[in-house]
C-alpha cells in the first residue's frame, strides 16, 4: 500500500487541496489538483500506469522525472503523455495502453 | 524574441536567468516539468552544524527573486529540436519555436539505470524517482523498500526515505555482470565511499576509514565486512549482499539477496528472500547532454565528470558560437556548485553580449565556482576536480588547434567574394 506524507518532520504539513476527480481505466480515483497523474494513482495504490506493447508485461513510472517514457498513458485522447509529467485536473480522463497484437511475430511462431 | 534561451530551470538554469536578467538581458527559461527547480527540489539533508538543506526552500528563494526579475519561464514545455541559421538559435518545443541569439542548455543529469533480473515490475523506481515522489509530491513510493546500489545518493536518499517514514529494509549491491561491474565490486564501492567517510553517520565506518590507508587494509576491511551489513540511520548497508532478482508477478513483492565474494561473485546456497513492496536502483547519474548533441558541440568522456560533457571552459563557453552550458550537463556535482556555474555563464553571455565592465565580476564568479566545489559537503566523484582540469586541458588543446587551422585573414573566402 501506498499513502501520503501528510506531516514531515522537515517540510512540515501537506496541503491536500483542491482535489479532483478523475477517470483512470474507467474508474475514478480523487487527486490533488497540478499533481502529476503519476503520483494521484500512486497515492491511490495505483501502480500499473499500462501494459507493455508487445509482452503485455505490466509497468509503472520508472524515472518519475520525464526520461524514460515508462509511464506513458493517454491523456484526453492525446497518446504517449508522460504520467509523471502531466498536472492532474478535474475530470480528466486518462488511460493506459495495452498489448497490441503482433501479426508478424505470431506468424514467425507458427511458420518460422 | 528574448536574448537568451535557457533550456532547463534547475538550480543552475534558474541562477542563470536571474544573473543574465540583472545585467540587463531579456530572458526566456523552458522547463518540460511542471515545477521550476529540477533536480534541487528533492533535495534534503543535513549539513554539519545542524542545518538543513532543504531544495524546495532554495527553490522558492530562486522563484522569489526571478518572479521579481519578471523572467519568463514557461514550464511544461519540452524541447525537441535546435537548430541554428544566420546566427540565431531556434528551440523547437511540442507549443511553439522560439528563437533568440544566446542558448544556454543546463539540462541537468539522468540516472543510470542497472539491468536487474524483474526490474521492469511496477514497484521499481530509480532512486531519483523514489525521492521526488516522496519530497516533492509527498506520496510514499511504498512501505518497505530495498534500494539496489551502495554510493553516496543511494545513502543520502535512503535517509530522506527514513525520515519520511518509510521502511527500508537494505540497501545492496546489484549482481555483477556484463553490464553492473563497477557498483557490483564490493572492493571497488568500499573505495569509494571511504571517500565519504567523513560523512557517515556510522562510528564503524568512521573507525573503519582511518584503518584502511592502504590496499591491504582495505581488503581486509572488505572481507570481514560483516555479512548482515553495516546500520547507518537503522538501515543495513550490506556490501557483501547482492540482489540477484527482483520478485512479483504483477508488481514487487521482494527481492532475493544473496552473499558475494569480495570481487562480487555470487555463492551458491547463499540466496535467501525478503519482503518489500517497492524497490529502488541507483546507478549513479551522467550529464544529460542529447539537446546539445543537436548543435554540433565537441564531447569528451570524463568519468571523473560523470560521461561525455560537451566541451567548455571556465567561463562556461562551448566552441560554438552563442552556446553555453552549466549545472549537472557539464558534470556530476551538488547544486550550489550548479547555481555557481549558473552565475558565471549568464556573466558569460552578458559580456559577450557587449555589456561593460563585466570582467572583474565574471573572474570572480568563476573562483566561486572553483571555491564552492572545495567546501561541497557531498562530491558524487572524489577526484571531480581532476575530472575539470582534465576538459580545462581538452579547452586549451582546443583552442591551440583552432589558432593552427584558422589563418589571420578568410583567404578562400575573400576569394570567392572577389570572383563573385
Amino acid at each position: 500500500m501506498t499513502e501520503r506524507i501528510l506531516d514531515h518532520s522537515v517540510l512540515g504539513k501537506l496541503d491536500t487541496s483542491p482535489k479532483v476527480s478523475f477517470l483512470f481505466n474507467g474508474k475514478e480515483y480523487e487527486g490533488i489538483e497540478n499533481e502529476p497523474i503519476a503520483a494521484a494513482l500512486l497515492a491511490n495504490g495505483v501502480r500499473t500506469l499500462r501494459r507493455h506493447e508487445e509482452s503485455g508485461s505490466p509497468r509503472g513510472i520508472y524515472c518519475n522525472i520525464g526520461h524514460c517514457f515508462e509511464c506513458r498513458v493517454t491523456v484526453d485522447g492525446v497518446q504517449g503523455m508522460r504520467a509523471c509529467l502531466t498536472p492532474v485536473k478535474d475530470g480528466m480522463v486518462v488511460t493506459g495502453g495495452g498489448q497490441l497484437d503482433a501479426p508478424v511475430r505470431d506468424w514467425r511462431k507458427n511458420n518460422g | 524574441m528574448a536574448d537568451l534561451i535557457i533550456i532547463g530551470s534547475g538550480p543552475a538554469g534558474l541562477s542563470a536567468g536571474i544573473t543574465a536578467a540583472e545585467c540587463g538581458l531579456s530572458v526566456l527559461i523552458l522547463d518540460e516539468y511542471l515545477k521550476p527547480g529540477g533536480r534541487l527540489l528533492g533535495q534534503l539533508y543535513e549539513e554539519p552544524g545542524g542545518k538543513w538543506w532543504n531544495g524546495i526552500e532554495e527553490t522558492r528563494k530562486l522563484e522569489k527573486r526571478a518572479a521579481a526579475l519578471d523572467l519568463d519561464i514557461r514550464l511544461g514545455t519540452a524541447v525537441s529540436n535546435i537548430e541554428k541559421e544566420d546566427g540565431l538559435w531556434h528551440v523547437y518545443t511540442d507549443r511553439e519555436t522560439f528563437t533568440a541569439p544566446s542558448l544556454l542548455l543546463a539540462t541537468g543529469a539522468a540516472e543510470s539505470p542497472v539491468a536487474i533480473p524483474g526490474w521492469t515490475l511496477p514497484g521499481v523506481m530509480s532512486v531519483g524517482a523514489a525521492q521526488v515522489m516522496t519530497n516533492v509530491h509527498r506520496v510514499k513510493p511504498g512501505s518497505r523498500g530495498v534500494i539496489i546500489g551502495v554510493s553516496v545518493l543511494s545513502s543520502a536518499i535512503a535517509m530522506e526515505l527514513n525520515i519520511a517514514g518509510i521502511d527500508v529494509a537494505a540497501i545492496a549491491l546489484p549482481k555483477m555482470n556484463e553490464v553492473n561491474k563497477d557498483g557490483a565490486n564490493p572492493a571497488g564501492v568500499m573505495d569509494s565511499l571511504l571517500h565519504v567517510s567523513h560523512m557517515a553517520p556510522s562510528k564503524f565506518v568512521q573507525f573503519g576509514s582511518k584503518l584502511m590507508q592502504n590496499d591491504f587494509m582495505k581488503k581486509l576491511g572488505i572481507t570481514f565486512y560483516p555479512k548482515g551489513g553495516v546500520k547507518m540511520w537503522g538501515i543495513p548497508v550490506m556490501l557483501r549482499k547482492a540482489v540477484i532478482e527482483i520478485c512479483g508477478t504483477e508488481q514487487v513483492e521482494g527481492v532475493i539477496l544473496a552473499t558475494v565474494t569480495t570481487n562480487g561473485q555470487v555463492v551458491p546456497g547463499s540466496e535467501q528472500r525478503i519482503d518489500a513492496d517497492f524497490v529502488c536502483i541507483a546507478g549513479g547519474l551522467y550529464p544529460l547532454a542529447e539537446l546539445i548533441g543537436l548543435t554540433g558541440c565537441p564531447f569528451h568522456h570524463i568519468d571523473e565528470l560523470g560521461g561525455y560533457v560537451p566541451l567548455h571552459n571556465e567561463q562556461m563557453e562551448t566552441p560554438v558560437d552563442g552556446l553555453y552550458v552549466a549545472g549537472n550537463i557539464t558534470g556530476i556535482e551538488g547544486a550550489k556548485v550548479a547555481m555557481s556555474q549558473g552565475v558565471a555563464a549568464a556573466l558569460s553571455i552578458a559580456r559577450n553580449f557587449g555589456r561593460q565592465g563585466l570582467d572583474d565580476i565574471l573572474r570572480e564568479a568563476v573562483e566561486y565556482v572553483g571555491e564552492t566545489r572545495r567546501k561541497a559537503h557531498i562530491q558524487f566523484h572524489p577526484e571531480v576536480a581532476e575530472g575539470r582540469r582534465k576538459m580545462q586541458q581538452y579547452w586549451e588543446e582546443y583552442e591551440a588547434a583552432q589558432e593552427r587551422i584558422a589563418p589571420e585573414e578568410p583567404v578562400v573566402e575573400k576569394e570567392v567574394l572577389q570572383g563573385v
